[in-house]
């Protein structure tokens, strides 16, 4: 382990993520949600894309053995492990707005450090640290929730999906800085403002081998792990 | 204000402003082609379409009549008050020369795509306010990209047809960007890209 944190409820993380460092996500309790986005840690316009990262793998939920396209067609980061089976990447955040209509109004003056703190506003204060704004605030994934979609298109948040103690590893294949918030997702229907912490858990991975997993999944991933290599190459 | 009426070719950008009250109009000419478009607020970019947004205020991710294009500052951008093609694509996002490589071979990188268009239109508008940091996930308009139950994303022959349309009116001064798709390398636009026209109105 090279170190260990906890995101309280609630809250938000930035950090940087080198490559061939493993990152798990431990749910700290039920249905926990965890917002997450991924920017190039040496050129951050190039970031995680939704579209790149569905179209490549021909998939609408992330689990193990999938990857996190840059737009640049190289891999952040690959999902080498997952206890929880499905992570979201299509439901965006929440917004102030939002989380005022679901959870009330709070304000820092009267609940402290237990204010209800939105999904937007928890990236744009992250992103901000490294002088990014909401130009670059692209989808992000949710992990820990799942949402089906049904044939009319319709998405269901699926209820009691994630347990405490289930994990996912993220296994770095470039410098990233990385965003996260433990809050809400943004089709939950309860009621009161309680996502469960996120404990994060950093450890040295080993390099994908030529019969990774996540490598050949299919025969796109091989691709953009090539994409990737080559950028590392010296 | 003076409507525009004006066709393009596939592989080519467009850009245009749709002024508040004003309609909007995209015809599919030929058929089954992917029109890849993003909204901004013309009076401040850093506001545009958003995919997410949109997809949560209506719980569903296809776009058709009454869909509200919301922005990602949760405001109404424009709404779709006419529809023939009957559901338009949210997930699929631009083609761009790096995604070819991936989904097809190293080598497609240098065929023409979406994102080449986009950036080439953003640098030929010269403001330098629109840059590649503004290009976050399109509609592709006329495109088939149907999720399964199980989670997967599949790359269907179209639904639209020669002469369909989607017509939106614009609810705040919008900025359209479209890249008129050129890809040929999947069912999207039937491997046959082709022309569309663009039209814009007063209210009658």
């Amino acid at each position: 382990m090279l170190w260990e944190e906890e995101i309280p409820g609630g809250a938000h993380w930035s950090g940087v993520l080198r490559r061939g460092v493993v990152l798990r996500l431990v749910a700290g309790g039920d249905d926990a949600n965890v917002a997450a986005l991924f920017y190039s840690r040496e050129q951050p316009l190039e970031r995680y894309n939704m579209a790149d990262t569905l179209k490549a793998q021909h998939i609408a939920h992330l689990t193990t053995g999938c990857v996190c396209y840059s737009d640049m067609g190289r891999i952040l980061c690959s999902i080498t492990a997952d206890t929880c089976g499905w992570h979201d990447p299509l439901c965006g955040l929440t917004d102030s707005t939002m989380i005022a209509a679901r959870y009330g109004t709070t304000r820092f003056q009267e609940q402290r450090n237990q204010r209800f703190v939105s999904g937007r506003d928890a990236m744009l204060v992250e992103l901000g640290k490294y002088g990014l704004n909401e130009r670059d605030l692209v989808a992000n994934i949710n992990f820990f929730s799942k949402v089906v979609v049904d044939e009319a298109g319709a998405l269901q948040l699926a209820a009691g999906h994630s347990r405490a103690g289930q994990y996912i590893d993220l296994r770095f294949e470039m410098d990233t800085i990385v965003a996260l918030h433990a809050g809400p997702h943004p089709l939950a229907t309860a009621t009161k403002y309680a996502p469960p912490a996120i404990r994060l858990q950093a450890r040295r991975g080993t390099p994908p081998a030529a019969d990774d997993p996540c490598r050949i999944r299919c025969p796109e991933n091989a691709r953009g792990y090539i994409n990737t290599e080559r950028m590392y190459s010296s | 204000m003076k409507g525009l009426d004006e066709v393009v070719p596939a592989g080519e950008p467009w850009m245009g402003v749709v002024h508040r009250g004003q309609s909007f109009r995209i015809v599919d000419l030929e058929g089954n082609q992917a029109v890849d478009t993003l909204f901004y607020n013309a009076g401040d970019t850093a506001e545009h379409y958003s995919a997410q947004n949109t997809i949560q205020a209506q719980g569903g991710i296809y776009l058709t009549t009454g869909t509200v294009l919301l922005s990602n500052r949760g405001n109404a951008m424009l709404r779709i008050e006419d529809d023939t093609c009957g559901r338009h694509d949210t997930l699929g996002g631009a083609c761009s020369a790096e995604s070819n490589t991936v989904r097809y071979a190293l080598e497609k990188r240098h065929m023409h795509s979406c994102r080449d268009s986009f950036l080439l239109a953003l640098a030929r508008r010269g403001q330098g306010t629109l840059t590649k940091r503004d290009l976050p996930s399109n509609i592709n308009f006329f495109m088939n990209v149907p999720v399964t139950p199980d989670g997967q994303l599949r790359f269907a022959d179209g639904i639209s047809a020669a002469g369909r349309h989607v017509q939106m009116s614009a609810l705040m001064d919008t900025l359209v960007l479209i890249s008129n798709c050129p890809q040929l390398n999947n069912p999207c636009n039937a491997y046959n890209p082709t022309p569309i026209r663009v039209m814009t109105w007063d209210p009658a």
